[in-house]
């Protein structure tokens, strides 16, 4: 019961033949098993949830049906505000805080009859990829739990694929949805930037954090985006256009479309079995008949450097307010200044501090230029390598992450090896494009390998109409092995 | 080029107190990070504008309309001090 | 050596739209603290801002009423410091791309005109207010500031100057017309005692006919024009002393002490400050179109020098007019009021740019504060036309007015100043006087008119002071004729 797909569940809600309480019970089972060596959730909230499953059944008795997502158990990152249940973003300097407003995606869940199951773990404030970097314990990866879940979505990628969740929410500001969705082997994508609200996203990165489904299959990630997507009057870079169609042509195969292989986006860091594996699957695209077609994106190899300056530098200004005045913890002072400095320094993890310094550095007078503006510089020449690749092909594709799940540990004392497993996902962040991770098998070790389909800003459908067809053709039915023992 | 980082002059504009131990592991590893970071330097960007956003929109505005406001208890409930409906904070430096 | 004051003066204008910059939440002044606040002007965790059109409808109109360049488009940068009263420790703000950019004021000062170039004018957002409270008790431990937000993320206006101007009158000068600009165009109440309109100077000194800036002095805390004007005037002769005794002036900034009449450094926070001013990336491009920027053109009511100039039209002298637009707010429309109800332009001019310049001044006052009115203005105009009030008397019933002590006739009545102004009483004693002095009469009956005034002195005497000297004077004419 709780490894429903989203449009098993649907209509299985619709005919009777389960009730949202029968699938929040399970869900909620199902993390009661796991947590203790998963540790998906910082907060799960078993009687808001069974509250909201009841009245979601309720719903369904009277005959009104508010979309697709009525009565679905979804696990909500905590980097999205929640009206009376704590967010912590994954930071001491947050612990025990209490929003007293919705994030709008939070608000689309709750209108739709959602039914959320609770706040899940990730890096402090979205830092990282591992989920290692939480003030609260690492998460683990269902597939091994000596390894790393990914990050920083990690909790909401492991809820879906422990079945504690049937949609998780998590954010991407440099691949924080689509690396844990591949190390995890479920579903991930990145929006293209302003379709979701990120109003209530508890920022990391503004010109580049989406917030984004995590879901079994690739047509629930078109739903669950179906239900996420939309203008918000409360943010200035929500679009305005209207909502563009995603469906159209899902089932339509591949053929007759032009797809790129990045170059750039192979070779030396890249493991062999994930290299086995892209390869294979791009074979398969080609044998369903897709023109495969070798693309050279030169700006790739310095998206990573631009990024590690725009995204510290924006967060050193994005994580200013956390100063004890008005919420969150504290360290006493006896000056203003002094207990702002202290509450900071004892509020924040390493890594959050690290990039606080990085950004600060960056954008100082006298470094600024160097640094910072050549970013922006550099991001302007990865958006146009982009748009010229994409006059010629219609989506791109390249493996998910360099590598499968990682050992726990066996990158917190090296940052910079760290950042290198974004390589692939950053880009897209950059320009602002959808993309999205797709399972196409494991490595030796049986742990999961993604596949990212990236397209041009607003390209959802031919994205999602790639990745179904990948999907279809890999057939990739694999489950974390522990499942049978947890079920 | 060689990273020169004030590091604790940077630890000060962002009000993080750090010891000097800290100070100095921070140092050692923001000089590997920028040190690739400084690739960046190497592209030859000239006539290219920066991108700050990745968004083509402009004029993206609010109606000067009035919406409630919070309730101030529960906002205060969140404060680490307050008093008589104010936050309440240690004094200024200058004030001493 | 002689040395030249170069003054630049930023002046911050809070807008009187509805609601704040970047939330629904009210801005107006003085509601219980931390009412008026909401998750993005109290920058909660998530909460992201969104303009105000107003606001940026109106400071296009602050740009056009000052000459200046719209930039068809600008966007907002982040200024990043914390401070416990800015919710976000960085301040939405602009920085290379504002919304008007190189503009001018035409600023009179004694009958003469200067041209004061404005650098630029931005939107910014207000920070909340702290409140420094003293210890509950105990000696060591208890001194704090509390906050309050209700203030914070009021749409900002900031309008710079270039650094034309070069004395303290003429900085005041250019700060009252400044205020009545914006006041005319019915964006900001333009308060000083509210802190509606704030004022930072910058200062340096030069040797007179130099090109070069010296070390700028920025000056805080001014809150009237007046301490504008004693602020600068200090700060001027403390360069000028600091200088001639062969030192050098650092740059900092510094406070003035009004009680003390002297500026003094204020101990710098951090050292030099570093702003590190980027593009604020929650927000997209303002842009205006030539056809937008010409509607709100449109919308421009009549400005502080057309209105002085339609004034000098109408007979005013260029004094009176530039006082009326450009002096103590609200004179300009007690006069238009009073005007329309019917008062003789130039005597309210007279009145109101004479005697209740002067009160305001001595009393360090303003006009709304004061108990007069426009339909005060049209009785004591009234009355002196009618001959029922001495102008010198009038002067003793506007100070009452001014006072509270009520209408014009009350305190005419009140004060028992009303004129006689009944020709036959007049009359009467005029023949009474004559009949006594019939030596002057002959002197003015044979064309020698030394005594005449002798004459009118003794009938005011006679008549207590209070008949009106003109029918005094046409009634001992006549005598002297028959
Ligand atoms: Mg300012
Ligand atoms: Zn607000």
């Amino acid at each position: 019961m709780s490894e429903y797909t989203l449009s098993g569940a649907r209509t299985a809600l619709r005919d009777g033949s389960v009730s949202a309480r029968e699938l929040i019970d399970a869900a909620l089972d199902r993390a009661a098993k796991t947590e203790a060596e998963l540790h998906a959730f910082l907060t799960l909230d078993h009687d808001g949830a069974r509250l909201a499953a009841d009245a979601a059944d309720a719903e369904f008795a009277a005959g009104r049906d508010a979309g697709p997502l009525q009565g679905i158990p979804v696990a909500v990152k905590d980097n999205m505000v929640t009206r009376g249940i704590e967010t912590t973003a994954a930071s001491q300097i947050l612990a025990g805080y209490v929003p007293p407003y919705d994030a709008t995606a939070v608000a689309r869940l709750k209108e739709q009859n959602a039914v959320i199951v609770g706040k899940t773990n990730m890096d402090e404030f979205a830092m990282g990829s591992s989920t290692e970097n939480s003030a609260f314990g690492s998460s683990r990866n269902p597939w091994h739990t000596d390894r790393v879940p990914g990050g920083s979505s990690g909790g909401s990628a492991i809820a879906v694929a422990a079945g504690s969740a049937i949609v998780g929410l998590g954010s991407d500001t440099g691949g924080s949805i689509r690396q844990p969705a591949a190390l995890c082997g479920v579903v991930g994508m990145k929006p293209t930037y302003g379709l979701v609200s990120r109003y209530g996203l508890i920022a990391f990165a503004s010109s580049l954090d989406q917030i984004g489904p995590l879901t079994r299959t690739v047509e629930d990630s078109v739903t669950a985006l179906e239900a996420l997507a939309g203008h918000d009057p409360l943010d200035a870079t929500s679009y305005r256009g209207d909502r563009p169609d995603f469906r159209t042509g899902l089932d339509g195969g591949v053929a007759g479309l032009r797809i790129g292989v990045v170059r750039e986006l192979s070779g030396e860091g890249f493991d062999a079995d994930v290299e086995t594996a892209f390869r294979r699957t791009v074979d398969l695209l080609s044998e369903a008949g897709a023109e495969i077609v070798e693309v050279s994106l030169p700006s790739m190899e310095t998206s990573l450097s631009a990024y590690y300056l725009i995204a510290p530098a924006e967060c050193s200004a994005n994580l200013a307010r956390f100063d004890g005045v008005r919420y969150g913890s504290r360290h006493d002072g006896a000056t203003v200044e002094e207990m702002m400095t202290a509450t900071r320094a004892d509020g924040f993890g390493q890594e959050v501090i690290r990039r606080i310094l990085l950004g600060t550095y960056a954008l100082s007078a006298g470094y600024y230029d160097a640094f910072y503006g050549q970013a922006q510089k550099v991001r302007t020449l990865v958006i146009r390598d982009f748009e010229s690749a994409y006059r010629r092909v219609d989506a791109l594709v390249s493996p998910t992450a360099p590598t499968t799940a990682f050992e726990i540990g066996s990158k917190t004392q090296d940052p910079l090896s760290m950042y290198l497993s974004d390589v692939c996902t950053i880009p897209s962040n950059l320009a602002g494009d959808p993309a999205i991770s797709v399972p196409v098998g494991c490595d030796g070790d049986g742990l999961p390998i993604g596949f990212q389909i990236m397209a041009p800003a607003l390209g959802e459908a031919v994205m999602f109409r790639v990745a179904h067809t990948v999907e279809q053709l890999v057939g990739f039915e694999q489950r974390p092995p522990m499942l049978e023992v947890w079920a | 080029m060689p990273i020169d980082i004030d590091i604790a002059h940077v630890a000060r504009l962002a009000r993080l107190g750090l010891s000097d131990a800290e100070l100095s592991h921070y140092q050692a590893q923001l000089a590997v990070i920028l040190d690739h970071a400084a690739r960046v330097q190497e592209i030859d960007t000239e006539d290219v504008k920066p991108t700050a956003h990745p968004l083509s929109m402009v004029n993206a505005f609010r109606r000067d309309e009035v919406r409630p406001s919070l309730d101030r208890t529960e906002v205060l409930e969140q404060a680490p001090e307050h008093e008589d409906g104010y936050f309440r904070v240690p004094p200024h430096l200058e004030t001493q | 050596m002689s040395w030249e004051p170069v003054i630049g003066i930023e002046v911050h204008v809070e807008l009187k739209t509805n609601s704040k910059m970047f939330c629904g939440c009210r801005a107006d002044f003085g509601a219980a603290p931390n009412t008026n606040i909401c998750p993005v002007c109290l920058a909660l965790p998530g909460a992201l801002p969104v303009p105000n059109e107003q606001a940026i409808e109106w400071i296009v109109r602050i740009g056009l009423a000052l000459n200046c360049t719209i930039a068809p488009e600008s966007i907002f940068h982040r200024k990043n410091y914390f401070y416990a009263d800015l919710p976000k420790n960085y301040q939405i703000s602009q920085y290379d791309q504002p919304v008007c950019t190189t503009g001018h004021l035409d600023v009179d000062l004694d009958g003469e005109t200067t041209r004061v170039a404005i650098n630029r004018v931005h939107q910014e957002e207000d920070t909340g207010k702290s409140i420094h409270v003293g210890g509950g008790g105990r000696i060591h431990s208890a001194e704090a500031t509390l906050l309050d937000f209700n203030r914070a993320g009021v749409p900002l206006v900031e309008i710079v100057s270039e650094p034309d101007i070069h004395s303290p009158a003429q900085a005041r000068a250019y700060a009252q017309q400044l205020r009545s600009l914006v006041e005319s165009l019915g964006v900001s109440d333009a308060k000083l005692e509210e802190g509606s309109m704030r004022f930072d100077a910058n200062v340096s000194i030069r040797p007179t006919g130099d090109e070069e800036l010296g070390a700028k002095v920025e000056v805080k805390n001014m809150n009237s024009f007046r301490s504008l004007e004693r602020a600068l005037a200090y700060e001027i002769d403390r360069q000028t002393e600091v200088r001639e005794s062969g030192r050098r002036i650092p740059q900092e900034t510094r406070h003035w002490d009004e009680a003390a009449g002297i500026t003094q450094s204020m101990r710098s926070k951090e050292g030099s400050s570093d702003y590190r001013y980027f593009a604020e990336p929650d927000l997209v491009p303002i842009v205006i179109s030539e056809e937008r920027r010409e509607e709100i053109r449109a919308t421009l009511p009549e400005l502080p020098h057309e209105r002085i100039a339609r004034y000098v039209e109408s007979g005013l002298d260029p004094h009176a007019a530039s006082v009326l637009v450009s002096g103590e707010m609200g004179l300009g429309a007690l006069f238009e009021e009073a005007v329309q109800n019917g008062a003789d332009p130039k005597q309210v001019a007279n009145w109101l740019t004479g005697e209740t310049t002067a009160y305001l001044r001595k009393r360090e006052t303003t006009i709304e504060r004061t108990a007069l009115t426009a339909a005060h203005l049209v009785q004591m105009t009234g009355m002196l036309t009618e001959g029922r009030l001495s102008s010198s008397a009038a002067k003793d019933v506007l100070a009452g007015v001014l006072e509270g002590e009520g209408s014009p006739e009350d305190v005419a009545a009140a004060r028992d100043l009303i004129q006689m102004s009944d020709t036959g009483a007049i009359e009467s004693a005029v023949d009474s006087v004559l009949a006594s002095n019939p030596d002057a009469l002959e002197k003015l009956r044979g064309g020698d008119m030394k005594p005449f005034g002798f004459l009118v002195g003794q009938v005011m005497r006679a008549t207590g002071g209070k008949a009106d000297p003109k029918v005094v004077n046409e009634i001992l004419r006549d005598r002297a004729a028959r």
